[in-house]
């Protein structure tokens, strides 16, 4: 440093001089950060739910660009699983329970047997939040969150089905780190349209859903059930149909959309 | 304006550009150039946290001791980053969950350190200001290079907007999906230093060694 004088340089550099100035830069530093934390923290938190809703009303085709995203969503009924069940957990207020957190929570949540893990969820909560979207009345779709791991991340998303609970209706991802230009597809519109209309079981009741190696053939008797792959994105497809195993399964989503379809509650 | 300030804030921008002479920076330049909507935010951070940390370290350099003094800049900067990456959280969330880790990896970015070390640390306050915004618009200039030209040619839009109509939608453009990549960001960013050394060639460097040639007649 050119400018400080020899004397200067060495006042300054004593050690109580030394621990002033760190104690000083600390407390404005923190107090700057702390002041900016709990400033922003309620826009962000709102900016949050607002982009969870939107990804919901995206995926029960209800999404307008121009439109108010809180005023779309009143017409969406949260609802809480108990997925050990099947059944509507009606103790449980679905305004206020947030099953990220729950995941976290020992008491709240099971671990996923590894053997069953082919989505690496790890942990999830005893109760799922899902939405269902009433027309006129009666239930048209049924959104369910889902999540598990691609190629470089865990995909996080939505899977809207039917009434029916077993015709698929869309897809969509809010969250990924997929290779940009190629494991992307999954976000694609072109390839979210290929999942309307796919059944997700069988007849006999098992789970056929799932994403294939290249195109499905007209011949496949499972085109019914088979998504097309994307070539050079192979893993990422795996990852999506391992979600899509995991959670329309028993161990998932799978005993309350048994009752839905064998025309439960509703 | 005098000189001095003149110069601190716009010779960065190509005779001492941060990116294209010292190569600092490279890291974000390569991760968050695939298109230009975040890259601009990423500017304008980088930008914000370079003026305010160089006014700041500047503003504290007669009290510093010489021994905690990188700590002090880091720890500066840092609180500088946290404060701009909580405001995009809070202002563009879309942007900012595109840009996810590299607003906070602005902390580790040489540039900022860079210029408080060597221009905060000797300078006044409204100098080192401009000295930070003069090196944020350089970082600047060439994201935006690198950043438009990897949009336009990986997806065929700018800002999300189309120029050239897609050929899976029907138009005569088919996209070079290796543009949306991170080594295309490497090609661009070489282009751009080889045509400013061309256009500029006091910037070449002068080899640190040349390349012995045996002679036939050199026992090797």
């Amino acid at each position: 440093m050119s400018e400080p004088s020899q004397d200067s340089a060495a006042k300054t550099d004593t050690v109580p001089r030394t621990l002033l100035v760190a104690l000083f830069v600390s407390l404005v530093c923190s107090s700057l950060v702390a002041s900016a934390a709990v400033v922003l923290k309620p826009r962000q938190v709102e900016n949050a739910i607002l982009d969870m809703r939107r990804n919901i009303l995206e995926v029960a085709g209800l999404w307008a660009p121009e439109a108010d995203v809180n005023a779309l969503f009143e017409s969406i009924e949260p609802r809480v699983v108990d997925l050990e069940t099947g059944a509507y957990a009606g103790d449980i207020d679905p305004a206020t329970y947030d099953p990220a957190e729950a995941a976290k929570d020992p008491a709240q949540s099971v671990k996923v047997p590894s053997e069953i893990d082919i989505a690496k969820v790890g942990r999830r909560a005893k109760h799922a939040l899902v939405y269902l979207v009433r027309s006129e009345g009666e239930v048209s779709k049924i959104i369910l969150p889902v999540s598990g791991y691609g190629l470089w991340s865990t995909l996080y998303g939505f899977l809207a089905l039917e009434a029916d609970g077993n015709t698929v209706s869309d897809i969509t991802f809010y969250a990924h780190g997929e290779t940009p230009g190629l494991g992307d597809f999954i976000v694609k519109p072109a390839w979210r349209d290929l999942w309307r209309g796919k059944r997700a079981f069988d007849d006999s009741g098992s789970l056929e859903l799932q994403v294939v190696k290249g195109r499905v053939s007209a011949e496949d008797p499972l085109a019914d059930y088979h998504i097309d792959g994307v070539s050079g994105a192979t893993l990422t497809g795996n990852g999506v149909s391992n979600l899509v195993q995991y959670w329309l399964g028993d161990h998932g989503y799978g005993r309350y959309l048994k009752t839905i379809q064998g025309g439960g509650e509703s | 304006m005098s000189s001095p300030a003149k110069r601190a804030l716009l010779e960065p921008i190509v005779d001492d550009n941060p990116v294209t002479l010292h190569v600092l920076g490279i890291c974000s330049a390569l991760a968050v150039t695939t298109s230009l909507l975040p890259s601009l935010y990423m500017c304008v951070a980088l930008t914000a946290v370079a003026a305010l940390s160089n006014a700041a370290v500047s503003a504290i350099r007669h009290i510093l001791p010489s021994s905690i003094r990188i700590i002090v800049q880091m720890t500066i900067i840092a609180s500088l980053v946290i404060v701009v990456d909580e405001s995009l959280k809070a202002f563009a969330f879309e942007t900012s969950r595109e840009l996810s880790v590299f607003v906070g990896l602005i902390i580790t970015n040489c540039i900022v350190l860079g210029r408080t070390e060597s221009f905060a640390s000797k300078n006044p306050v409204g100098l080192s200001f401009l000295d930070g915004i003069g090196n944020g618009l350089g970082y600047s200039t060439i994201l935006i290079l690198v950043a438009t030209s990897r949009e336009l040619l990986g997806a065929g839009t700018l800002l999300g907007y189309t120029i050239f109509p897609n050929a899976a939608d029907g138009g005569w453009y088919k996209p070079n999906g290796m543009m949306l990549l991170p080594p295309s960001a490497f090609f661009v960013i070489g282009l751009i230093i080889w045509a400013v050394r061309t256009w500029k060639p006091k910037q070449v460097e002068k080899p640190d060694f040349l390349i012995h040639e045996v002679h036939r007649t050199e026992v090797v």
